[in-house]
């Protein structure tokens, strides 16, 4: 079929004339964004560049819990807050999802009929409510406990009221840090352990007990040195003083609200890959593993669990990053997250829409990259491995 | 010898009610303690919010007889100790949360939009509807005739959109988004997965980049940047702004679900459809994308499910949607303190129609998985 258009018919032709039409358009376009956008921002008087990160917030955020602010401190620390406030509870919801998803998942599969409809409501309950909503609804039950004056004491250290749980501080002396480092060495030394122990069975067949020496290692080591060292650890504890508590360390509704409800939202959905990926073992190899006589919760850790991971992680790494784009929706509550903080009251204040937004962006571009690999090399280290 | 006379034990029942009962709550001592305890707490929580929410609930007259106009008219604000929820709110604000602030002398045209929503959506849902083909001619209109008998324009008289609200704002965003989405997401599926370097690499860079970033920032995109971008005296309007970034947003998961699609497609489809002299979008439109698609329909389901509950999102940027009614009716102080009644309702009709279209999706993958042909495409 030669068509009288001749060079057009060419598919190589066509190819290079297509997409240079597609960059050129594409280009067109840009220029057009860029100069309405130029010409608009100059009409209504709203600076451009950088140099607003320098200038003074002029306004307090109520949970910092890292650094320490005041409202005299820069719009770039505005930044730092938020994005040290979106990763808490971020990191903090994952492994409490992960947990409780965990838990659920095999609960869901549990022969007890009644468990597991149980499990199957509220899995169905909170993947099919709006996570704002609950959100929202957290938060509601959180602002309506006692007041101050009446908060409730648990075991005579904690206080919860409505403006938060409030808890002792612990307060780090001097011969800390040595307790620290043995921690961190103790830790580093049961890995390595780990991987001995691992290659010796191999070799040998012989076992070693690693769970019980990494215990020992990592609690009782660094438990005996920090009394050797005369507990250099003391406590501050919150004291009512006046309408509100004073001293301690204070967890605020807003934080709760959130990881209650980013962790219980998205805990439903792990608890359904879970059960998936169990799911998916085949049921000779349960019936294999029985039969060589291992114990029923070896079965669960050495045979069934290896397997199910494999199919589980893919999909709870797009879980994880949901849950860290979720955790956005903190602007609902009044929680300082990097979208409620920078882009929502710095964006206000200094007017600059274009470099808050893009800043936002590109970092939760970056942290989304981020999990993904990382989650991708765990992916890989537990995959078949071909030999 | 004796071994054959020896008595045997009737087998323990294992059919029936009590078999069931046996294996499934009985099986053994740790299996037992769970049921009793689970009973145990069904038992107390059960009765309590059946007494909350119903028994002992107000509907639309408290105890005394009288109808609630506020809320310190609800039997629990009167009585404490023995009230129960206060529906009042709900029954009084019912407009509200069903039709936002639409002039109550144009509804019937609501009205009227949504009956065609679910004649429009039947021949989706359902595909073995008798005269199907032209449920489906009404279906592509749907969207122009909704469009005017809401907005206004050919003689309906004009209603502004910062009007429109709950439950209306609510099924125009969903739907609007998702049936927006869908064509973009199949251009930009294709896209990605074009061989010409430039168009794949520009699909990808879109789809990751919106994948990777929170809808709110999307919104915020819309709300703030996008009036910077367009000329003077283009003037958009909140709910299409709001559009925007919902159907951006929208199309590059969908694009994702339908390149899983595309994947699975057998390079002999595409092999068969070249040699028959198809150019590409021929092959495409005729081959590849009907059974693309055919496959793909369950995770598209469960997409719109989430850009559903993700609708809640513009209450952040000011759009009154069902859940926006809901804290604007608790910010009036003649409802104050009213929360646990406002969010149980709005969770409960987010639960319908999500929990609806779980329940689709699932009968579609079942369907999928045991025949050929599936209809719905």
């Amino acid at each position: 079929m030669r068509s009288n258009l001749g060079f057009f018919s060419d598919e190589k032709f066509r190819s290079i004339f297509f997409q240079t039409l597609v960059v050129g358009l594409f280009a067109l376009g840009l220029f057009f964004v860029i100069s309405t956008t130029s010409y608009n921002l100059e009409k209504r008087n709203i600076a451009t560049g950088w140099s607003f990160l320098q200038n003074p917030a002029g306004f307090d955020i109520s949970f910092s819990p890292f650094l320490e602010f005041k409202s005299t401190d820069t719009h770039l620390k505005v930044y730092f807050v938020g994005v040290l406030n979106t990763l808490l509870v971020s990191i903090t919801g994952c492994i409490a999802a992960t947990i409780l998803g965990f838990i659920l998942g095999i609960v869901r599969l549990s022969s007890n009929w009644l468990l597991s409809r149980l499990v199957y409501i509220y899995v169905e309950f909170s993947r099919n409510v709006p996570l704002l909503l609950q959100i929202i609804l957290w938060y509601s039950i959180l602002i309506q406990l006692p007041r101050v004056k009446q908060s409730l004491q648990v075991l005579d250290v904690f206080y919860i009221s409505n403006r938060g749980l409030y808890s002792p501080r612990p307060i780090f002396e001097s011969g800390f840090s040595y307790v620290l480092i043995a921690i961190v060495l103790a830790l580093i030394s049961s890995f390595l352990i780990n991987r001995w122990a691992k290659k010796r069975q191999d070799k040998t067949g012989q076992q070693f007990p690693v769970f019980s020496s990494s215990i020992g290692l990592i609690f009782i080591v660094p438990l005996i040195l920090f009394f050797i060292l005369g507990s250099p650890l003391s406590f501050e504890h919150p004291e009512l003083k006046g309408f509100n508590f004073k001293g301690g360390l204070v967890i605020r509704p807003e934080f709760i609200a959130m990881f209650l409800a980013l962790s219980i939202y998205t805990a439903a959905f792990i608890s359904e890959i879970v059960r998936a990926g169990i799911m998916s073992v085949s049921k000779g190899q349960r019936e294999a593993s029985a039969a060589i006589g291992l114990k029923q919760t070896w079965i669960m850790r050495l045979i069934i669990i290896p397997q199910a991971l494999r199919v589980i992680v893919p999909p709870l790494t797009s879980q994880y990053l949901n849950l860290t784009k979720n955790s956005s929706l903190g602007i609902a509550v009044g929680y300082a997250d990097l979208v409620h903080g920078f882009g929502g009251i710095s964006l206000n204040q200094t007017g600059q829409a274009i470099e808050c937004m893009a800043i936002v962006m590109a970092t939760y571009l970056s942290i989304s990259l981020t999990i993904s690999f990382f989650m991708n090399i765990y992916n890989r280290s537990i995959q078949f491995k071909e030999k | 010898m004796n071994e054959m006379n020896e008595v045997r034990k009737p087998p323990v029942a294992t059919t029936g009610i009590i078999g069931w009962f046996r294996i499934n709550l009985f099986f053994n001592w740790t299996n037992s303690l769970i049921t009793l305890f689970v009973i145990y707490c069904l038992y107390q929580f059960i009765p309590w919010i059946l007494d909350w929410t119903i028994f002992s609930a107000d509907f639309k007259y408290n105890y005394l007889g009288e109808q609630i106009t506020n809320q310190e008219m609800c039997s629990r604000n009167l009585d404490p100790e023995n009230g129960g929820a206060c529906w009042a709110v709900i029954y009084v604000r019912f407009y509200q949360f069903i039709y936002g602030f639409y002039p109550k002398v144009e509804v019937w045209r609501v009205n009227i939009a949504y009956a065609m929503l679910a004649l429009a959506l039947l021949p989706l849902l359902y595909a073995k509807l008798p005269y199907r083909k032209y449920f489906l001619y009404f279906t592509y209109i749907f969207p122009v005739i909704a469009y005017f008998l809401l907005n206004g324009g050919l003689g309906f008289t004009e209603v502004s959109t910062n009007k429109w609200g709950g439950l209306l704002v609510t099924l125009v965003l969903g739907c609007t988004g998702i049936a927006l989405a869908f064509p973009i997401g199949i251009m930009l599926a294709l896209g990605r997965r074009s061989k010409l370097p430039v168009i794949s690499m520009m699909c990808t860079l879109f789809i990751e980049f919106i994948r990777g970033v929170p809808l709110i920032t999307l919104l915020f995109f819309g709300m703030v940047m996008l009036p910077l971008f367009l000329p003077e005296g283009i003037d958009m309007d909140g709910l299409v702004r709001v559009l925007v970034a919902v159907t951006l947003f929208q199309s590059a998961y969908m694009a994702e679900v339908i390149r899983g699609g595309l994947q699975a497609i057998p390079p002999g489809q595409y092999e068969a459809a070249k040699s028959l002299g198809m150019s590409y979008w021929r092959m495409n439109l005729l081959i590849i994308l009907p059974q693309a698609i055919r496959i793909s329909i369950p995770p598209i389901v469960n997409t719109s499910i989430g850009l559903f509950k993700d609708t809640t999102l513009v209450i952040i940027v000011g759009i009154l949607d069902l859940l926006g009614i809901g804290r604007g009716t608790l910010a009036d102080t003649n409802w104050l303190g009213l929360s646990y009644e406002i969010y149980f309702f709005v969770s409960l009709v987010f639960f319908i129609f999500t929990f609806g279209m779980s329940r689709y999706s699932l009968y579609l993958e079942k369907k999928l998985k045991t025949g050929i042909n599936m209809g719905a495409d």
